[in-house]
């Protein structure tokens, strides 16, 4: 689709590398403290399954780059003005209600996203979608099934669902600037239907805040980063 | 599978039908369907699909292949991997089914099973076969199984999950 390539595939791959890679980083900072061991399992599969995204979305930005970088070398040692990922992949995890919002709508927007891709005209793109729409398949039902158990169970979950819609919300505009403006109603339809389910309403608009696919990013990612990288920059180079 | 004069296709598959799967290891590489194709070349390449995005059992598949290879005097067989079209369930052997059930991993629907059935049929329990069976979490101990419970026999157990 020609709306898939106003962004040339290096910017693209970098940009969807980016946000697979921080959220799965996000992911796992839950491994060991998610609510049950079940959830605790999802969130660590979730995580990995992004960060195999990650990886074939990084090692093409490389390529396409031809510095020599593979998705290693962009992952450890890039600064942090240098990521593209979007604003809202690097927000704190908060409770488990924020996470979960956190992941419904970015995985809503990834299912959107990576069905125009995988029919884009760069074969590499357009394989990595399909292969990794699979998988979001089962993250947004994943994270649309708890939204709805949260906000459909006692007033302290809802509450907290609440909130964690709040807080995200400012990061959703960021996801359809450009040319994935035209994505926004069918992901409001869905974000919608399950709020609906879950006792909950659309925010109403908001100024939403952007800047991360620009470099721009709010003060968290440098924390992310720092815990990222730091086996790498201490050792650059090292391998297991 | 392309023309082989030397019958490459068939020892490269004859030999990578004996490499079990790192995680589940009662089922070859063969059987999940995740060896795509022989080609012969110079140098020939064997191609493999990974199962899952971050399945971290890929890197130690492409060692075991490697090290089958070099071991059958395939030396010169480079490995290939091609994401598209993406690896399917329904690629998995009859025969790996079969291993699977046996071993106490529930196996994944055949799309066309999954047609007849329509949505999210039921998982049929290893232990006891029965159907009266529940999903416990949609993720469990490897990125391709979730984790079930028989309501009969009251035994937990892994369901490949099908994608």
């Amino acid at each position: 689709m020609a709306q898939t390539l106003a962004l040339s595939p290096a910017e693209l791959a970098l940009r969807l590398g980016d946000d697979a890679l921080i959220l799965s980083h996000r992911l796992c900072e839950w491994c060991g403290r998610a609510p049950t061991l079940e959830v605790d399992l999802a969130l660590s599969n979730i995580g990995l399954d992004l960060l195999g995204q990650a990886q074939f979305f990084l090692n093409y930005a490389g390529e396409l780059d031809g510095n020599g970088r593979d998705a290693d070398k962009l992952a450890y040692h890039r600064e942090e003005h240098e990521f593209k990922n979007s604003l809202l992949a690097e927000q704190p995890n908060g409770d488990f209600a924020r996470t979960m919002v956190r992941q419904f709508f970015f995985s809503a927007w990834q299912l959107l996203r990576f069905q125009e891709l995988a029919a884009s005209p760069d074969g590499t793109l357009a394989a990595i979608a399909a292969k990794a729409l699979k998988e979001i398949a089962y993250h947004v039902q994943f994270a649309a099934e708890w939204v709805v158990r949260l906000g459909d169970g006692t007033a302290e979950s809802k509450r907290r669902v609440a909130e964690g819609v709040i807080w995200s919300w400012r990061f959703v505009d960021e996801l359809f600037t450009g040319e994935d403006a035209a994505l926004r109603p069918a992901w409001e339809a869905r974000v919608q239907a399950t709020l609906a389910q879950a006792g909950l309403e659309l925010p109403a608009p908001v100024r939403g805040i952007t800047g991360g696919r620009e470099g721009r990013h709010s003060e968290h990612l440098g924390h992310l980063l720092a815990e990222m990288q730091y086996v790498q920059r201490c050792h650059p180079n090292a391998q297991w | 599978m392309p023309a082989d004069a030397n019958g490459l296709a068939e020892r490269v598959l004859a030999v990578l039908g004996e490499v079990p799967d790192p995680e589940i290891p009662v089922i070859s590489l063969t059987d999940l369907g995740i060896i795509r194709e022989v080609r012969s070349g110079h140098p020939p390449e064997v191609v493999i699909t990974p199962t899952y995005s971050g399945c971290p059992a890929s890197i130690a598949i492409q060692l075991s292949i490697r090290q089958a290879l070099d071991d059958a005097g395939l030396s010169e067989v480079e490995i290939r991997t091609e994401l598209s079209p993406p690896w399917t369930t329904d690629w998995i052997s009859e025969s790996g089914r079969q291993k699977l059930l046996a071993y106490g991993i529930a196996p994944p629907e055949t799309a066309e099973g999954r047609l007849k059935l329509r949505g999210d049929a039921p998982a049929i329990c290893p232990q006891c076969g029965s159907a009266h069976t529940q999903e416990i979490s949609r993720y469990g101990s490897t990125p391709c199984k979730a984790l079930w419970r028989c309501l009969d026999c009251a035994e937990p157990f892994d369901r490949f999950k099908c994608i």
